[in-house]
């Protein structure tokens, strides 16, 4: 495997080089947590697309695919479907209020204590799940590829690694890491693509008969068929009503998705990078044609290796994309083989490194923005100061996360993921859009949505199917999806608490800043500055 | 530097509301919040994103739905083995990426100039930075 070995270590080189180069140029809060505001949105559409990508959609999709056909595409369809939330709802308005954080937009008009405080928790609930998802990934593939590293030396390494990044560059290295980590990935996607449907003529009809002989064994059902993977004809029981448990899988799962993505800290973060509100939606405009377009590709991958490769000889699903480049590359123990699984193989390590990067800045600044700087000292603590806090506790996220991720060996990275989703799609989504377009809403309503919403998610998953490869066989709750569940949960948490809150006797401060909160998200009247450059388009013309 | 008020930032923006500044700086803010500039801009863009988000929601959900609750028509084979599921899901990438594309399209035409406006008027009445 020295192929593998070689190929990681330039890529990891290249992305050290980019560190060194950012470390100089990160002094200031503004640029350790947002890059100065100074990102291009074309290159902060590719950094979306480079953090969005993860482990969990080029190894675990293709891997999905591979074994339960259609079924596993449908999770490539709400992924990037979920991009028109972030894009009509969110991001545009987020960029205009908020300065570092997500809690940023929500302490405009909550108060900063119990906001930010509560903030700060499903941040790091939702980012934990995601990186230790990322990391268990990591050490199962490279202990898979090269024998010589056990999992734990490979999450120890992706660890150290990651900490570098953030530490040093901050925002700058995690951006441009991701850049080029996204095309990288994209021209692995492509190549494979391609290899794949020369297999087949460049015929997409020769490609589908081909899929339509591969049968699932329990189902019966072929590959182009959906119901492989969430089987028809299971029940569940929702109150008084009884649904088909497929199905009820599927629409929740897309909740997760479409409701869950507008709420990931390390991709609202992204949105701080860039100049202006209409440089957002840009980037978003980007991120969308790319992760589309890389998950459209991911027929090719995942049915390409159901067809070429096949389910015995992947083995592990997670190895799907790898030994699919193995056969196209001419094979095992062929130079050409080597080269292609080597070649994907550290696409894979360098995409892990990059989504790993982007959540550990998102932990640490909701620890030393939210909780440290805005709670514990009250906004008086100095630019140097914050960073170096703010530093230190990238340094505690990483090593936490990999005292977790070593014990987790056995732990399904897709289940992780969508834990993460559950948890920001049922906690985050709705105090954030309830900010931004409820003029009633306040503290209470925000505190317990944010902590009712992650709360009532983490232990629909810790009572359903479970977070081990192997499911429990009667699971108190039987759904592996919560969503369907656990979102409205989030939604009513908010109302309740918003009642409750005037109950109280009300928060003057929540009504009183609707108007400035309404008008600042739409237009972008006192936004953030980007540190250098002049707004595009100046208030006064 | 009425600007910053992010509820623990610099000295002014901490005054809760109820002391006069706090409450002077509220009125200008729904003055500008009521202004027709910012209600025309409010509207242009409900009346596009409401619909569109609706829109949207049913194609993406109708997906899943029609998979679970409609096997059989799904599976309908449509050229070679290609069948409906499959098409479908297809069209899902393309209805987010021109939907996108005519949100961007609209944004820069339609709702920027609009919001422009509204910043105008912000600088005007002495709102905001």
């Amino acid at each position: 495997m020295t192929t593998t070995l070689w190929i990681t270590a330039i890529i990891v080189a290249i992305t050290l080089g980019i560190t060194i180069w950012a470390a100089r140029q990160t002094r200031t809060t503004v640029q350790f947590y947002a890059a100065g505001r100074k990102i291009k949105g074309w290159q902060n559409g590719l950094a979306i697309a480079g953090d969005y990508m993860s482990a969990a959609s080029f190894l675990g999709i293709a891997g999905l695919i591979a074994f339960n056909g259609y079924d596993g595409f449908m999770y490539s369809v709400g992924w990037l479907v979920a991009y028109l939330t972030v894009l009509l709802l969110i991001a545009e308005p987020i960029r205009n209020t908020g300065k570092y954080t997500m809690a940023d937009v929500l302490s405009y008009r909550m108060s900063a204590g119990p906001v930010r405080s509560a903030a700060a928790i499903s941040t790091l609930a939702v980012s934990g799940f995601y990186m230790i998802a990322q990391m268990v990934g990591a050490g199962v593939v490279l202990h898979l590829l090269v024998p010589g590293f056990s999992f734990q030396l490979a999450v120890v390494i992706v660890g150290v690694l990651m900490i570098g990044y953030v530490v040093l560059g901050g925002m700058i290295a995690t951006t441009w890491v991701q850049i080029v980590k996204a095309t990288l990935l994209m021209a692995g996607a492509v190549l494979l693509s391609i290899m794949v449907l020369s297999h087949f003529g460049f015929n997409p009809l020769r490609f589908f008969d081909a899929i339509a002989k591969v049968v699932d064994k329990k189902s019966g059902l072929n590959f182009t068929q959906p119901g492989i993977l969430y089987p028809h004809g299971k029940h569940v029981f929702l109150g008084p009503l009884t649904l088909d448990k497929s199905t009820i899988e599927n629409v929740s799962l897309g909740m997760a998705l479409i409701f869950g993505t507008a709420g990931l800290p390390h991709i609202l973060m992204r949105f701080y990078t860039v100049p202006t509100a209409r440089a957002a939606r840009h980037s978003v405009g980007w991120a969308m044609g790319l992760i589309g377009a890389f998950y459209v590709m991911t027929t090719f991958l995942g049915f390409g290796a159901a067809v070429l490769v096949g389910k015995a000889k992947i083995g592990n699903s997670n190895l799907a994309a790898p030994k699919l480049a193995e056969f196209l590359g001419g094979g095992h123990n062929t130079f050409g083989g080597d080269l292609l699984l080597g070649f994907i193989s550290a696409v894979a390590f360098a995409t892990i490194l990059a989504v790993v990067a982007g959540l550990t800045l998102a932990a640490s600044s909701a620890f030393a923005h939210d909780f440290w700087m805005n709670v514990i000292r009250g906004g008086k603590e100095s630019e140097r100061e914050q960073v170096t806090v703010a530093r230190i506790a990238a340094v505690g996220v990483g090593v936490i996360a990999v005292f977790i991720a070593i014990n987790l060996p056995t732990a399904n990275a897709a289940q992780l993921v969508a834990a993460a989703f559950a948890v920001a799609s049922s906690g985050n989504l709705p105090v954030i859009l309830f900010t931004l377009f409820w003029r009633r809403f306040n503290t209470v309503g925000a505190v317990c949505g944010l902590i009712g919403g992650t709360a009532v998610s983490i232990l629909l998953i810790i009572i359903g199917p479970g977070l081990n490869t192997v499911p429990a066989a009667h699971p108190a709750f039987a759904l592996s999806n919560p969503g369907i569940v656990s979102i409205p949960l989030g939604f009513i948490f908010a109302i309740v608490g918003t009642y409750i809150g005037e109950a109280l006797g009300g928060d003057r401060r929540a009504v009183a800043m609707y108007p400035e909160i309404e008008v600042r998200s739409q237009t972008g009247v006192g936004a953030e500055p980007s540190s250098v450059i002049e707004e595009r388009i100046p208030a006064v013309v | 530097m009425e600007t910053r008020n992010r509820g623990q930032g610099s000295p002014v923006p901490t005054a809760p509301a109820g002391t006069e500044t706090a409450t002077a700086r509220a009125s200008k803010w729904e003055a500008l919040a009521s202004s027709p500039e910012f209600r025309r801009l409010i509207t242009a863009k409900r009346n596009f994103i409401i619909p569109a988000t609706i829109f949207f929601l049913v194609y993406y959900f109708a997906l899943p739905l029609g998979n679970g609750l409609a096997p059989k028509l799904m599976n309908t084979k449509v050229i070679g083995n290609i069948n409906l599921a499959y098409l479908f899901a297809l069209s899902e990438f393309v209805m987010a990426w021109i939907l996108a594309a005519i949100y961007i399209r609209r944004a820069n035409r339609v709702f920027d100039p609009l919001a422009a406006a509204v910043r105008r008027l912000a600088a005007r009445m002495g709102v905001g930075a």
